[in-house]
């Protein structure tokens, strides 16, 4: 009975803490302005991040060189996009108005992506910047 | 029978918990943040010695279980001096760390007879019972107590985004352990496969998620908590 109520009890704080962790993290990028360079290669230029960009986003911060700084940080908000997206699944038929809040998540997430994609990009031509600097 | 996987995250999990110590150590933060240092400290040690018991008893031997367990119960009282420490900073203008420190020891004596009581009964296997029970309450102790402190930092509207992100991962940690051990003592079948994996992913998981605030969250870094709640869109 106790083990049961701890589970219980352990299972809805750590899914609270969680997703607070998660937002946390997409806090920090909430505030950073897209530069028109990811917008365009992106193509999001005339309109918001959606919240189904996120994979596609996050195939092109693949395809940059990695930072090193941002992988647990992406991972994480990975996994936090994947419990929204089943969320969301369960929650539309049932309640419209979680399902809503549930976009709103994932668009955030979409949109940290979206920065993260920025950083790297930056990084990359700062990369090529100091290599071709080399050379010379 | 350990495999390749579980080594890869006992060295991962103790590369990091070094890396937290040497970070704190070079940016002279060690006495400011002393408990997460010690706390890293000591685990990375036990982390030694858990890979000492096995190469020299076995993982099924009673050595290592013991080691294991006993040990475990000694870094989650350590652990509750990290969580007083959070306290002390979140409570720091109210004057009040001294009464928090006596509620927090009798807490933890508390937790420590009422296992006890539990298995009291259970003479013949008192020892080995006795440790999981304890772990099971140990960690929902600290759930409870990270559980307080968050609602603490809500309330006080505490904004330093590092001592946030700390709790936050603490709260991570503390309440998949609770929830992990009370699903064994319910469904002891789950452990072969799924349960066993969470103390060491978790075990992982915290110097991680530590390395990763103190790297890249400044000291100074701001954030509204009420904006992680979702109550409160």
């Amino acid at each position: 009975m106790i083990a049961a109520l701890i589970c219980v009890v352990s299972a809805a704080i750590f899914l609270q803490f969680f997703v607070s962790y998660c937002r946390s993290i997409l806090a920090s990028s909430k505030n950073i302005a897209l530069s028109d360079r990811v917008r365009e290669v992106t193509s999001i230029a005339d309109h918001e991040v959606a919240a189904d960009d996120f994979n596609r986003l996050l195939q092109l911060v693949r395809l940059c060189p990695e930072r090193g700084d941002d992988q647990s940080e992406i991972r994480a908000v990975g996994t936090y996009y994947g419990l929204l997206g089943v969320l969301n699944r369960v929650s539309r038929p049932v309640s419209p108005r979680v399902a809503a809040w549930l976009e709103q998540e994932r668009q955030s997430c979409s949109y940290f992506a979206a920065v993260a994609l920025d950083r790297r990009i930056s990084y990359s031509r700062d990369l090529f910047t100091q290599q071709i600097t080399d050379r010379l | 029978m350990l495999g390749p996987l579980d080594y890869m995250l006992w060295l991962v999990g103790f590369l990091v918990e070094i890396g937290v110590l040497v970070y704190l150590v070079s940016r002279r933060q060690v006495f400011r943040n002393f408990p997460i240092a010690f706390y890293m400290l000591c685990d990375a040690l036990v982390t030694c010695g858990l890979y000492y018991c096995v190469q020299r008893f076995g993982f099924n031997s009673t050595t290592y279980s013991y080691f294991y367990y006993y040990t475990d119960s000694v870094l989650n009282i350590l652990m509750f001096c990290v969580i007083m420490k959070f306290y002390q900073e979140t409570f720091a203008e109210m004057g009040v760390s001294r009464h928090i420190r006596g509620a927090a020891v009798l807490l933890i004596v508390l937790t420590g007879v009422f296992s006890y009581a539990v298995v009291h009964e259970n003479r013949t296997h008192l020892a080995t019972h006795f440790v999981v029970e304890m772990s099971q309450n140990v960690y929902f102790v600290g759930v409870v107590l990270t559980y307080l402190l968050w609602g603490a930092i809500l309330k006080l509207r505490e904004t330093r985004t590092r001592l946030i992100q700390l709790v936050l991962a603490l709260g991570i940690y503390f309440s998949a352990n609770a929830a992990s051990y009370a699903l064994r003592n319910l469904f002891p079948g789950l452990e072969a496969n799924f349960l066993r994996w969470i103390p060491p992913l978790m075990g992982l998981w915290l110097p991680v998620a530590w390395a990763y605030t103190f790297a890249h969250v400044q000291e100074d870094a701001r954030l509204e908590p009420a904006r992680l709640m979702v109550r409160a869109r």
